[in-house]
């Protein structure tokens, strides 16, 4: 009785872990979706779906609105027809502390208003878990963020203040705070914009793993070569409409893209691994 | 999560760090509460009537029933009926401002919010003094307390909305708000001691100036419950606040109910604010310099920054009563203009910082 009273009284209660998902298992869609920003419709009824053990690619020029389909995804946005399900269930029934053991989000920049220390922010990833029953000790804890700065490299500088860090190395440690989250779910804005050669490729070898781990990974990408390379399927968003969907090896053809970039462009496999490159269409 | 790429570069730095930061919460701890309490005995002893510390605690010992005794019948009724509800009220107050003061940067996001920066306490004075202008009674004792608090909150959601813009609040928006609020609060203040009587404009004139000079006991009583419960309540929201830090989207993602939390804590704020003026006035600065002490010193962490707010508060506005009483005896300084005489100047510098780390007035 007052152990439920002081559960209450501090916002704590049984919240019910995620159950393990089988891969192919759609963890999060959207049917038909469309969103309002203001008087402009950004996104004119698109649909998608995020599949445990996958990860999806979401790309198009800027503007096409793959941003606003991360935010609905992640249930930041309301839709004003369709619907959003994540783990089954209507994004807007989903009580904030639930979904939070979910589905991470990496936001397209990452800020803060205090100078925490780099480890206290990736630290920030565990707060969902805090009360749960599969919280059982601090060293569950200690142990997943140390393995999430590992996997950005960022430990080298853990006691550093936020503050104090490059842009890239901001964007590396945002997305360990997402990694600590441990949510079947990943939804990640830009997360190589900031970053050099050496972490992007990294940043998306760590989407591999999780989605190897059984886990759903939606990224918006711009370099459509990082996008091949990585992405399980890709989705194409052109004003605010889907003009492509699957493996980026068929979705990835010239026509498509120069049609959707205005911008004249070449795919041609990659010499060696046969891959396909994307560039530019440049006079010689 | 399989997500060992790499060995773990300089393993042994994450833990050695994380237990120097968590050593120096507790040192600080320790520090404030042994000032506060040397302060606090001090305070209780010195003034135009010297009691010796030793007969301090022996008549505190007798009153709690622990063996000491009592003094003579002036020494008695100095120490119970002027010092103790004095070093009481500024316990009470001190506490308050820096526990508003860390909550309110937490809330906005923003390390140079404070109530009496952004007029908040500017609001509820207008709500304590409307209630002795208008000779209002009607909650007895509480009557001064429970305006201040009506006026302080509806001025700290004004803010709120009128300085917030797409989930932030820049320290233009902020600060001009802050003078927008003071000098509308300063005109009503003005237009209430334009029509009160004389006897109304001496109590009205305090305000003004803050002071604890009026100390008493139903004083102390008047104000306990609003500061704490925001007291208590206060500590329960360090963890979310910073969660906080990262933005509201971000917050939301990890699990917080954004809009509860800030309505949660803007009542708190509410709360704390009135206390304070309520019985003192207007003390600025406190709230500001307090909690960016304590960030310097141990981290941002909210854990320790708002109960260590409230006891650096308490030692800091016990401390400058002690010195308001003292530096010009025979007279006394009025309190807050004493505070107001070092805030302004560390208010100064923290703005400079601010503008050089971002580059500009954002």
């Amino acid at each position: 009785m007052i152990g439920q009273v002081g559960r209450r009284l501090f916002g704590v209660r049984d919240r019910v872990p995620p159950e393990p998902v089988s891969p192919g298992e759609v963890l999060a869609e959207a049917a038909d979706v469309r969103v309002r920003l203001g008087a402009r419709e950004v996104l004119k009824g698109v649909t998608v779906a995020a599949r445990a053990g996958e990860v999806l690619a979401l790309v198009g020029p800027n503007g096409a609105g793959k941003s606003t389909l991360l935010a609905a995804l992640a249930a930041d946005l309301p839709v004003a027809s369709g619907v959003v399900r994540i783990c089954g269930r209507a994004a807007e029934e989903w009580p904030a502390p639930e979904l939070a053991l979910r589905r991470a989000v990496l936001p397209q920049s990452a800020t803060l208003s205090f100078p925490f220390p780099v480890e206290d922010v990736v630290r920030m990833g565990r707060a969902p878990w805090a009360g749960t029953r599969l919280e059982d000790s601090d060293n569950r804890d200690d142990k997943v963020v140390r393995e999430a700065m590992a996997a950005t490299e960022v430990s080298g500088f853990a006691a550093r203040p936020f503050s104090a860090l490059s842009g890239g190395e901001r964007a590396r440690v945002a997305l360990a705070r997402v990694l600590a989250q441990c949510a079947p779910l990943l939804l990640l804005d830009e997360p190589t914009a900031a970053l050099d050669l050496r972490h992007q490729e990294l940043v998306l070898r760590v989407c591999r793993q999780r989605a190897a781990a059984g886990d759903a990974v939606v990224v918006v990408l711009h370099d459509l070569g990082l996008a091949a390379a990585y992405a399980d399927r890709a989705v194409v968003l052109d004003g605010g409409a889907v003009v492509a969907d699957g493996a980026p090896g068929d979705v990835f053809e010239d026509g498509l893209l120069s049609d959707v970039y205005r911008q004249p462009i070449e795919v041609f496999p990659h010499p060696r691994t046969g891959a396909p490159l994307i560039a530019p269409l440049r006079d010689a | 999560m399989s997500v060992a790429a790499r060995p773990v570069e300089r393993a042994g730095e994450v833990t050695e760090v994380r237990k120097a930061r968590r050593s120096a919460p507790y040192l600080l701890t320790i520090g404030l509460v042994a000032a506060l309490v040397v302060l606090s005995l001090l305070s209780a002893g010195i003034g135009a009537y010297d009691i010796p510390l030793g007969d301090v605690l022996a008549s505190v010992q007798h009153r709690i029933g622990l063996g000491g005794h009592a003094l003579d019948r002036v020494g008695e009724s100095v120490l119970w009926n002027v010092r103790l509800p004095r070093v009481t009220l500024a316990l009470l107050v001190g506490g308050s401002l820096g526990c508003a003061g860390a909550l309110m940067q937490g809330v906005f996001g923003n390390p140079l919010a404070e109530p009496g920066v952004i007029g908040i306490s500017s609001g509820a004075a207008v709500g304590a003094v409307a209630s002795i202008a208008l000779g209002l009674s009607f909650f007895g004792n509480w009557t001064v307390t429970v305006c201040a608090f009506v006026a302080g909150l509806a001025t700290v959601l004004l803010v709120y909305v009128l300085s917030r813009d797409g989930g932030r609040t820049e320290v233009v928006t902020l600060i001009l708000t802050g003078i927008a609020v003071n000098a509308f609060a300063g005109a009503l203040i003005g237009l209430f001691l334009f029509f009160a009587d004389n006897a109304q404009v001496t109590q009205i004139t305090f305000w003004q100036l803050g002071s604890l000079a009026q100390a008493t006991w139903p004083k102390v009583l008047a104000v306990l419950p609003c500061a704490a419960a925001g007291l208590l309540v206060a500590p329960l929201y360090a963890r979310k606040l910073d969660l906080l830090a990262l933005g509201e989207r971000p917050a939301r993602h990890l699990g917080v109910d954004v809009e509860r939390l800030r309505m949660v804590l803007v009542l708190v704020v509410a709360l704390l604010t009135a206390a304070a003026v309520a019985v003192a006035g207007i003390i600025t600065f406190v709230g500001l310099l307090v909690p960016h002490l304590l960030r310097m010193a141990a981290g941002p962490g909210h854990r320790f920054l708002v109960p260590g707010s409230a006891l650096g508060g308490a030692v800091v506005l016990v401390g400058a009563d002690l010195a308001a009483r003292t530096v010009a005896a025979p007279a006394e300084l009025p309190l807050g203009v004493l505070t107001a005489l070092f805030g302004s100047p560390f208010f100064f510098w923290l703005l400079r910082r601010t503008r050089r780390r971002q580059g500009g007035w954002a």
